[in-house]
């Protein structure tokens, strides 16, 4: 049967923003990009995760109507259609230091759970990111 | 057209990111828009067109979403809680709570402890609705 997830998907309106973003400033590499007929397919993953992909895609014709894919960035502008990524850390106090040294707009400090320390931001389109340090860390 | 009101988008989830954040500060409406660089009437406008309710609505239902994540995560005193989550009088949170969530605060503590999910995934489903929000019964939030 199924056995694991290999690629999730989100829409970025900018393609090249969303690699200027999730690489250069978060620490994704670039898993595939090649130009599919109209569509680049992009995919990231952490260096650490290669087996766990994110589908960089962006909306527009002939996947989506011009009406459908301003709807689509609408929705992803005001968080409503944004993708969720939840991200692991052995050290959330530590990342969310380097990541505000490398320029990421993060409005929350890393806060304690009941399941471990984590802090949540938005990539620039308005996809939801949230990191967590879980409780036991996942590499004891 | 549509990339101004993307723009426009994205500029109401920042002051709505910020009402996530800074719910416990003095906000009120001509704060919120200074921080949208906006005018307190358009910018109610445009937050009420964007998302479907007032920012002083989305402020405090945040305000009172809080409130019953922390009766229900900590054993902070009713009073104690009202102050954290921004409101300056114990009746005026406790009428706003009874109000929108169905019950008094001491009574929806006896719920019990919430199940341990990511801070994000409670602060949107344990948010009371916008709609209903006089009748809501608020569900336990599952695992995402």
């Amino acid at each position: 049967m199924l056995t694991s997830i290999s690629i999730s998907q989100i829409f970025v309106p900018d393609q090249d923003a969303a690699l200027a973003f999730y690489v250069d400033q978060l620490g994704f590499a670039v898993q595939a990009d090649v130009q599919f007929g109209p569509m680049r397919f992009l995919t990231v993953a952490l260096p650490t995760d290669p087996g766990h992909a994110v589908l960089l895609e962006k909306p527009g014709p002939p996947g989506h109507s011009e009406e459908t894919a301003a709807q689509v960035r609408e929705l992803v502008a005001k968080g409503a259609a944004g993708g969720h990524l939840f991200l692991t850390t052995d050290d959330a106090h530590r990342t969310h230091a380097e990541l505000a040294a490398r320029g990421v707009e993060l409005p929350e400090a890393p806060t304690v759970q009941p399941y471990g320390i984590d802090f949540g931001f938005r990539d620039p389109f308005g996809n939801h990111l949230r990191v967590a340090q879980t409780t036991p860390p996942p590499s004891a | 057209m549509s990339r101004s009101t993307e723009d426009s988008h994205r500029r109401m989830l920042r002051a709505r990111d910020a009402v996530d954040r800074r719910y416990a500060e003095p906000l009120d409406v001509p704060a919120l828009a200074r921080l949208a660089h906006v005018s307190p009437a358009h910018f109610i406008r445009t937050f009420r067109a964007t998302f479907g309710e007032t920012p002083n609505r989305y402020l405090q239902r945040r305000r009172i979403e809080r409130a019953m994540f922390l009766l229900r995560t900590s054993d902070a005193t009713v009073t104690d809680v009202c102050m954290r989550v921004g409101f300056s009088s114990l009746g005026t949170f406790s009428r706003v709570f009874s109000a929108v969530v169905g019950e008094a605060p001491s009574v929806y503590r006896r719920r019990g402890p919430l199940a341990p999910v990511p801070g994000c995934f409670a602060m949107a489903w344990l948010r009371p609705g916008v709609e209903t929000a006089g009748s809501e019964k608020p569900g336990e939030p599952t695992a995402p």
